[in-house]
């Protein structure tokens, strides 16, 4: 039996060749090292996302995701929920801390439900993975299954947004959270100890529908890790990430500047320091390789 | 504006006359926290997007107290939101601002006076659209139909522009053309759209949106 089994929600974004497919790839590997078992909910849907507000409205949002709350507690009884998205698990755990606080809400939601003869009862307890990693394995936790070290690689840990607002991680400040950086520093590798940009917004969806203010974010959230000496940003966020690397050659293009810096997931840097081959770790996911991680996995 | 919208918003009109704060509380997730606000403008210094609304929250706040309608619910401010929740974890006062300029954005768009071409008024529709079709977000048709939103021209035009981007993430097996025949989705869907429906029909009734 596996040391923990989680009930999984991996979201849109990880899905086979979909834009963080890489994140789960990694997010496995790294569960099997450490004696994670996750299952997904079954049939999951998408939680909406923060964009949805638009035309989702409060109450159709609330019920897609109990929805999934509803399938969990009926096939994966007294399993917590684990999201690797951050807005998967934003979505999921207001919805969640929203019906909690309100019976009339959660009437009407059972009320939606019903309709696909589907029941939430309440209780669903909704986490991060880095809350897990961190709350129930712990930094030392994390360090058992090493095998390697990123001795002398240089890390900007870009937290963003919504893996640190509104919830966050217990414990940690809303300004300059420190748990990537402590992970960073559990498996060898450098993280910087000054970063402007650490918690500052990529655009979000707003990449697509307002490019050029968004663009802006990212130009500071790279521009600032090449001056602190990084070489590589590493993020929680399949949104972060994709934006902060994707859009770098369209900066590049537009502003004459010469940005290559790859941006990783925690689960990539694990996966390599577990023993694990760049295969196992999705590097071969990056639009912009990661060389130096390649080849630590590659001794 | 369909018939529906402009009954909804004239009802609203003859309901809560002169009360704007009223129909917002009402109507506006959340919106019964405005008028908690004590007016300290952290939301206005802390929204990443600040250069490029007119009204901050805290404006916002202080112009549905004073009535102004017409000029809140035909902002484009509430659209400039990125979710990133800044304001919300910083003001004193505790308003869960990000869910208000959603809910503002929300109730505008379902009245259809929100302005026009909004970028991220009609990228938003399109995502939810895209996403309860089958259940999850198709990322190819997602992006295509928002390059393509302006017509074919401008669409071709804007796909060229990123097309190495997309060539790198199929590369990097991060993006499948095959998803424009399909991709992924819920296997349940008529149970899926049958609690969108009920939700969206509960939902409606509350806010005097069904005529």
């Amino acid at each position: 039996m596996a040391k923990k089994e989680y009930a999984f929600y991996p979201g849109c974004s990880s899905q086979l060749k979909a834009s963080a497919s890489n994140y789960l790839v990694s997010t496995n590997s790294m569960c099997k090292s450490l004696d994670i078992k996750l299952t997904e909910i079954p049939d999951w849907n998408c939680c909406g996302a923060s964009v949805g507000y638009c035309e989702g409205g409060e109450l159709p949002r609330m019920a897609i995701n109990a929805r999934n709350f509803a399938q969990a507690e009926t096939h994966l009884p007294g399993q917590d929920i684990v999201a690797t998205c951050a807005a998967c698990w934003l979505g999921a755990r207001e919805s969640k801390e929203r019906l909690d606080g309100s019976a009339q809400l959660m009437k009407e939601t059972n009320e939606a439900l019903a309709a696909a003869g589907l029941h939430y009862s309440g209780g669903a307890n909704v986490r991060h993975m880095v809350e897990v990693l961190i709350e129930d394995f712990g930094y030392d936790g994390l360090k058992a299954p090493m095998k390697k070290s990123l001795e002398g690689i240089k890390f900007a840990g870009y937290v963003g947004c919504q893996t640190n607002r509104p919830f966050g991680i217990d414990g940690e400040s809303f300004e300059n959270p420190l748990y990537l950086d402590k992970m960073v520093e559990t498996l060898g590798g450098e993280a910087l100890t000054k970063y402007e940009q650490k918690v500052t917004c990529c655009g979000g969806a707003l990449a697509f529908s307002e490019p050029e203010k968004s663009q802006k974010q990212i130009r500071d959230i790279v521009e600032s890790a090449y001056d602190h000496g990084a070489e590589m940003i590493v993020t929680p966020c399949p949104l972060c990430q994709a934006n902060v690397e994707v859009y770098q050659s369209e900066i590049n293009k537009k502003q004459g500047t010469k940005f290559n810096m790859p941006v990783l997931y925690y689960s990539q840097l694990m996966t390599i320091a577990y023993g694990g081959s760049a295969k196992d770790a999705g590097l071969n996911g990056q639009l912009i390789r990661a060389e130096k991680l390649e080849k630590i996995a590659g001794k | 504006m369909t018939t529906a919208n402009q009954s909804a918003n004239l009802g609203a009109l003859e309901r809560y006359r002169n009360n704007f704060l009223k129909e917002v509380e009402a109507n506006v997730e959340e919106g019964h926290m405005v008028k908690m606000c004590m007016q300290c403008g952290v939301c206005a210094g802390s929204c990443p997007f600040g250069p490029h609304w007119e009204h901050s929250p805290q404006k916002i706040f202080m112009m549905i107290r004073a009535g102004k309608r017409d000029e809140v619910l035909g902002s484009d401010s509430m659209f400039m939101c990125t979710s990133c929740y800044n304001c919300m974890v910083r003001c004193p006062r505790e308003l869960p601002i990000t869910h208000i300029m959603h809910g503002l954005a929300n109730y505008a768009h379902r009245l259809g006076i929100a302005p026009k071409g909004q970028p991220t008024r009609e990228f938003a529709t399109l995502f939810w659209n895209n996403a309860i079709k089958k259940g999850r977000v198709n990322e190819l048709t997602l992006t295509l139909r928002h390059y393509f939103r302006g017509g074919l021209v401008s669409g071709i035009k804007e796909a060229m522009a990123m097309q190495s981007i997309g060539l790198g993430l199929f590369l990097a097996k991060r993006l499948n053309p095959m998803e424009i025949f399909g991709g992924h989705g819920v296997k349940d869907l008529k149970g899926f759209h049958a609690i969108i429906a009920k939700a969206k029909e509960i939902e409606d009734r509350k806010k005097g949106f069904t005529a």
